[in-house]
């Protein structure tokens, strides 16, 4: 029973908890119904998403959340009934962790 | 010397009989602790798929003009895709309460014998959350 | 026990209870009895008042009958309860489905094996490994109000296996080191008497330690010295955490205890 290099990966899973707790819950309303409802300019966002805040904003909120995701996902699937996977559960988990931060790194610098 | 042979055989028949009771898939059901438990670590899937749509979103404005842009948004007001969107804001405040409520238990502030209550712990973080939300909302309005 | 100063009506209240022979059956079976209803009886009081009265053959373990021995633990109605501490009167006139403790193997009846359990305490080195060697003569260890509050939580577990009973996470992985050993480790850790954080890092910070640990809290939901373990295992995570980076972002620094 050696120490674990889990530590890593709840650094992440922590930090993704933090940041989706305090910003996804605001971010959904003004994205997802403030501006298609009318109550906000659509272009108000895009001004804040091209000003570089709005863009590490973004990176932060985006790749933080995905790491959080895939560290609870793998828990949990093992949990709902899909054991003996973890090792390959991990690595599709992280992957598209990983993906989605570097894919948000190009398109955030590409807005 | 035969007792004792009888002995070590009888704690070796309950040892190798022992009733093991399987755990069933299903655990999670059976309890509402376990099911609240279990809604908490989905919600994981609710705010991870909203990055996701969020990166879908910026690699679709990427290059845009004020009016490509706006036109991003024409189909989210269908009142499904609303309806959507709070069921997605449902799950992630269900993420930010049990969060913010489990943060006590992981930060233990002591001053000298006593620990500052976890309500004050608790409650800075929903201070905190209040304060962010309302100056991104304010941001967002005073652009437009 | 006294069943004098008792209420005086003829009522009872069933049990249904988790019987297994191994001798005699390979799959167990429930059998009901019905026991006098006292509002001051506990389910304890019921299980020894089948096995005077009614049947001998039952098999539980009890001792001290006021909660500090954690000898009484079973599933009460699905929850695992101390069945010293519960009364007979917050489940009447209903049933009471009495079952021998989650997770664990069980022996017979009531009685499960719970070596599991003590092989982790001697895993996570459940007990004091002083700083220094100090003979009697140069007196007591000192230690102030401040220095006992870190660990005095922690040190109120009474090994009543409740919390593993509760734990999820140990019914799907008996190699979990569990919310009892944990809380227990963090105990001795947190003692500023201890030097042994090192020895038991190896078995705490593995990943049939605290990583295991989901947080889902049943533990400290049914513990009965509210020991709070799920908060042991949380506090252990933040703080190997901030151990960890701290070595990664200020390598020079000396670790401290």
């Amino acid at each position: 029973m050696a120490k674990s290099n889990e530590v890593i990966f709840w650094s992440v899973f922590s930090a993704g908890g933090v940041v989706a707790a305090f910003f996804m819950p605001i971010t959904i309303v003004l994205v997802g119904i403030a501006v298609p409802l009318g109550w906000i300019n659509p272009e108000s966002l895009h001004v804040l998403m091209i000003h570089w805040v709005g863009r590490v904003y973004l990176f932060l909120l985006i790749s933080l959340t995905l790491f959080h995701w895939a560290h609870r996902f793998r828990f949990t699937a093992g949990d709902l009934g899909l054991k003996g996977f973890d090792g390959t559960l991990a690595v599709v988990c992280y992957g598209v962790a990983i993906l989605g931060t570097v894919l948000s790194v190009i398109f955030l610098t590409q807005l | 010397m035969g007792e004792k042979a009888e002995m070590t055989n009888q704690s070796a028949d309950t040892k190798t009989k022992e009733y093991i009771r399987p755990m069933p898939a299903n655990w999670w059901l059976k309890k509402k602790s376990y099911f609240l438990f279990m809604v908490r670590e989905l919600t994981c899937l609710f705010v991870g798929g909203y990055a996701v749509f969020l990166l879908v979103l910026i690699y679709r404005a990427r290059g845009t003009n004020s009016q490509e842009f706006a036109a991003l948004f024409d189909g989210l007001n269908h009142s499904w895709a609303i309806l959507l969107n709070l069921v997605v804001l449902g799950m992630a405040l269900y993420h930010s309460i049990t969060w913010f409520n489990l943060t006590p238990k992981a930060m233990v502030v002591w001053r000298g014998e006593e620990r500052l209550s976890p309500m004050v712990i608790a409650g800075s973080n929903y201070v905190v959350w209040a304060i962010v939300s309302i100056l991104i909302a304010w941001l967002a309005y005073r652009i437009g | 026990m006294a069943a004098s100063d008792t209420t005086t009506s003829d009522a009872t209240i069933a049990l249904d209870v988790f019987r297994y022979r191994p001798e005699q059956e390979d799959e167990p079976e429930m059998q009901r009895y019905e026991v006098p209803y006292q509002k001051d009886w506990v389910v304890l009081d019921a299980l020894n008042y089948i096995k005077d009265e009614i049947d001998g053959t039952l098999s539980f373990r009890w001792s001290c009958r006021m909660g500090v021995c954690g000898s009484c633990g079973m599933m009460v109605n699905g929850e695992p309860i101390l069945t010293c501490a519960a009364f007979l009167r917050n489940y009447y006139p209903n049933p009471i489905r009495v079952e021998p403790l989650n997770y664990f193997p069980v022996i017979r009846d009531l009685v499960i094996n719970m070596e599991d359990f003590l092989q982790k305490l001697d895993d996570v080195k459940a007990w004091l490994v002083p700083k220094e060697e100090k003979p009697v003569s140069e007196g007591e260890y000192l230690q102030t109000p401040a220095q006992l509050a870190q660990y005095k939580q922690f040190s109120m577990c009474i090994n009543c296996m409740l919390c593993y009973a509760a734990c999820p996470i140990y019914g799907q992985h008996p190699n979990f080191i569990g919310p009892a050993a944990i809380a227990l480790a963090q105990r001795y850790n947190n003692d500023s008497r201890d030097d042994g954080n090192a020895e038991r890092e190896e078995v705490i910070f593995s990943h049939e330690g605290i990583w295991e640990c989901t947080l889902v809290g049943e533990c400290t939901q049914v513990c009965p010295k509210n020991v709070d373990p799920a908060g042991a295992i949380q506090q252990a995570k933040v703080s190997h955490t901030t151990d960890f980076l701290k070595s990664v972002l200020m390598p020079w620094g000396k670790r401290q205890k």
